[in-house]
């Protein structure tokens, strides 16, 4: 596969002068830089500095303005997917690309095999994903159904098809963003390993001690341009925060917590499993006042069922849930309003808004039914207007204005909006499902001070996120959940991210209360 | 080739691609007419004479008209909330049929039978969807299916009352109920016109219907269960009850064509009362976009081309089929062209 190029310590990969054009963004502004073998270089920046634009150039799923990419001294055909197969690029994706119902060995045999003859060498394919296995230091079962396997094994079926496919250059895009502690440093592991023996890695991240720790070179991206290119010996991480974000960032400060009466309880509260959800089994919650709970756990575990009990599309099947000490009656989403329970959805677009409404329509979705939006079955749409300008007022939601469309809208600004609807009708308690998921760090640090400021004036916070470190700098308590079991209350600083990770991946809820 | 999604179309890209379709439908009717042997400037001359060229054509394309608007308004506000009601055909037949039964079985004077007669048809039309829409919110049956096969249902069920109970004793063995009195018809909208009232009942609830979308709060929960039904449902939008009113307004409008035709134009029942006035419908509704006052433009649209294609045939001997041609390469246009408002094609 390596050209006499690459083996003289030459690039494996160059891309020179990328320029990728959406209308009037541009996404990718004259982007080059090399991979050379047996390096791990870590691509870092905020969520729409253009890094998976970049890399989807790259792989062939977008066709680039201007620039070329050449792969082992060849240069690749633009907007051919295939081609980068071929020449040896392997990529893994955030969502993977698996089908559930075959096992790992079909998964990773499926496309390679001949159409008339899919049996065709079997034996030698199992031998040759055994090899891989063990090389890289990716224990899975070749013949275990995908449907089974835990996200962390997913995603090592995923970077097997890779290397079964002999690919030399390895893309992984956020590839711990779904993993424990545990499972990071394995990954961590295999990749030195693929390293070690001649292979590149592109790691896509934000998270700046990840790549302190796996990376030997560091590519920052801002705003669709190569801000910084350095070795990572050279910087540290509060250089690569400031290259990054192009200005100062301080992190919220969530110390001082007072925290009071309990405002929500589940007692021993389960809620039936949902097609590929998990439910919730024998959960016991008390949410207090003035007090940040936070849910960490690796996604799937139940946290969307207990999410959707909070924000009331969910019934409790065994168990009570009680407000403020009072057992709840028949529930809806109406009733969790009613009760002071402010939501914020996990996913902004589907749940959260409505796409081709405008701002203002979005603005009122929670109590549109109410006076003054609406009286007597009619629409005030000025009271409504008035309603979103506040919100847009209070919050800093960049729009050309209220008539808008919320499609138009950035993440944040979309977030903004959301966070702004819940916190104008006075919460008790805050659902906070995944608040600042996909957001760039401003909007993160403005979405996390009103949190900490909600909580402050006395509410009840439950922050659900699968970003570890996000809990633990947000969070007065913690809970861990896995297969919809809750680990006891841990206090701020009582329990390092090793020991949570364990919990996490499921360890120690038998002796659990 | 890809489609790429444009976030804000710029106004020639809004109204560019309708009016192109409009004129790549004049181009394959006039290749048609061509293929049939006549001058398309000529044909379609005469479709236009035949649709608006003297009173009496104009009065018989907005007499048409008139079932079109309410069926296409009964579509119109179901798929506003993604309630695909393609039974448009039997809601109208129950109108129709409650109509007939109201109008010569209880014997009262006129005045009081004429909106005794709307209220029994718009009660007889959101039943019949109300049956597939119950099915469909509490066991996700698809009401595209029970809504179509309500259409024949109803449609035998017409013929076995009009060959049983309602056959009119008069009516020399033909299958058609009673007349109903003269004086429950629906008088003319201007004296001495062959138009009734039911266009201007018509015309009356397209804009009905546009305030209650714009303006009301029903409106607003329609909109928003069509547009995400999801983020409505987090919202506290109670999704199964707005469907079910959007059923019954919809199956409420659909009757109200039965209705008009009934006791504004013919009179009694027979089984063509509707040549498929239910499904046309749907086209007149998705040329409209499903914007109700829309609704009024495309049904006189399509009512007069259908009008003037009856009268070009005879006079210049093309099929008039050709009219069923002509709407049905409008909508397909105007399908194909409401993609390119919204997306773009790319290479590669």
């Amino acid at each position: 596969m390596s050209t006499d190029n690459a083996a003289q310590g030459g690039p494996v990969l160059r891309l020179s002068g990328i320029t990728k054009r959406f209308g009037a963004l541009t996404a990718n502004d004259d982007i080059s830089f090399e991979l050379v073998r047996g390096e791990v270089v870590a691509l870092l920046g905020e969520n729409g500095a253009g890094k998976t634009t970049l890399m989807n150039i790259l792989f062939g799923h977008y066709t680039a303005d201007e620039g070329s990419v050449e792969v082992f001294g060849k240069t690749l055909p633009p907007g051919h997917p295939g081609a980068a197969l071929k020449a040896g690029v392997g990529m893994v994706h955030q969502h993977f690309t698996l089908a559930g119902h075959l096992t790992v060995l079909e998964n990773i045999l499926l496309g390679t095999e001949p159409l008339w003859k899919p049996m065709l060498g079997r034996r030698a394919a199992r031998e040759k994903v055994a090899k891989l296995s063990r090389d890289f230091g990716l224990a899975v079962h070749p013949d275990a159904p995908v449907s089974t396997l835990s996200v962390g094994e997913r995603q090592r079926v995923e970077i097997l098809k890779a290397l079964y496919r002999d690919a030399r250059i390895l893309i992984l895009d956020e590839p711990t963003a779904v993993l424990t502690p545990q499972e990071t440093d394995a990954l961590f592991e295999t990749m030195r390993k693929a390293v070690a023996k001649g292979l590149s890695v592109i790691f896509i991240s934000h998270k700046l001690h990840e790549v302190m720790t796996i990376s030997s070179r560091v590519l920052v991206l801002r705003h669709g341009k190569l801000v910084g290119s350095m070795t990572t010996a050279e910087t540290d991480r509060h250089g690569l925060a400031h290259m990054m974000v192009g200005a100062e960032i301080e992190a919220p400060d969530p110390s001082g917590a007072r925290p009071g009466a309990v405002l929500l309880s589940l007692d021993a509260v389960s809620t039936p499993a949902d097609g590929s959800r998990t439910g919730l089994d024998g959960v016991t919650l008390n949410l207090k006042a003035g007090q940040i709970t936070g849910l960490a756990g690796v996604s799937g575990n139940g946290q969307g069922a207990l999410a959707a009990l909070l924000s009331g599309l969910v019934t409790p099947s065994d168990g009570t849930m009680s407000l403020a000490g009072e057992p709840v009656g028949p529930w809806s989403p109406r009733k969790a309003l009613k009760a002071g329970i402010g939501r914020i959805p996990e996913d902004r677009h589907t749940t959260g808004t409505i796409a081709d409404f405008t701002l203002t329509e979005n603005a009122v979705l929670e109590n549109y039914n109410l006076p003054p939006v609406s009286r007597r079955g009619w629409m005030d749409w000025r009271a409504a207007e008035a309603q979103a300008l506040e919100i847009i007022d209070t919050h800093d939601v960049r729009c050309p204005g209220p008539d808008t469309r919320i499609r138009l809208l950035s993440g944040g600004n979309m977030q903004k909006l959301i966070l702004g609807r819940v916190l104008e009708n006075g919460p008790k308690i805050i659902l906070a499902n995944q608040p600042v998921r996909g957001l760039d760090i401003g909007a993160v640090t403005y979405v996390q001070e009103r949190l900490i400021a909600a909580r402050d004036a006395g509410a009840a916070v439950l922050l659900i996120s699968e970003d570890l470190d996000e809990i633990i700098a947000l969070s007065d308590v913690i809970r861990v959940i896995s297969e919809g079991r809750l680990s006891p209350e841990f206090a701020r600083g009582s329990k390092t991210p090793a020991e949570l990770g364990q919990w996490m991946a499921g360890q120690g809820y038998d002796n659990a209360a | 080739m890809r489609l790429e999604a444009i976030a804000r179309p710029s106004p020639l890209r809004r109204f560019g691609p309708p009016v192109f379709a409009l004129a790549l439908t004049f181009i394959i009717g006039g290749l048609l007419a061509l293929a049939a042997g006549a001058d398309p400037f000529a044909t379609f001359g005469l479709i236009l004479k035949g649709a608006a060229g003297s009173k009496f054509a104009l009065l018989e394309t907005l007499n048409r008209a008139t079932p079109l608007i309410f069926t296409g308004l009964a579509v119109a506000v179901a798929f506003r909330a993604k309630l695909w009601n393609i039974g448009a055909e039997a809601q109208l037949y129950a109108g129709a049929l409650a109509t007939v039964i109201v109008g010569t079985k209880l014997g009262l004077p006129g005045p009081v039978l004429i909106p005794l007669m709307a209220l029994a048809a718009i009660a007889a039309g959101a039943l019949v969807l109300l049956g597939p829409v119950l099915l469909k919110t509490r066991l996700g049956v698809d009401e595209v299916v029970t809504t179509l096969l309500f259409n024949f249902i109803m449609l035998l069920f017409v013929s076995m009352l009009l060959e049983g109970p309602l056959k009119d004793p008069m009516g020399m063995g033909w299958p058609k109920s009673e007349p109903i009195p003269r004086g429950a018809r629906l008088p003319r909208l201007v004296e001495g016109l062959r138009l009734h009232w039911g266009f201007g009942l018509a015309i009356l609830s397209a804009v009905a219907v546009w305030v209650l979308q714009a303006r009301t709060t029903l409106g607003y929960e329609i909109r928003a269960v069509g547009q995400n039904a999801e983020a409505a449902a987090f919202a506290g939008v109670p999704v199964g009850r707005v469907m079910v009113k959007t059923a019954l307004i919809s199956g409420g409008l659909a009757a109200l064509a039965g209705f008009s035709e009934v006791a504004g134009l013919r009179g009694n029942l027979t089984l063509d009362v509707s040549p498929g006035f239910g499904y046309t419908g749907i086209i007149v509704a998705m040329l409209a976009l499903l914007h109700p006052l829309g609704v009024i433009a495309t049904a006189l649209f399509v009512a007069g081309i259908f009008v003037g294609a009856d009268s070009m045939s005879r006079a210049a001997d093309v099929p008039t089929y050709i009219a069923d041609i002509l709407v049905a390469v409008a909508l397909l246009c105007m399908v194909l062209a409401l993609a390119f408002t919204r997306f773009r094609m790319v290479r590669g």
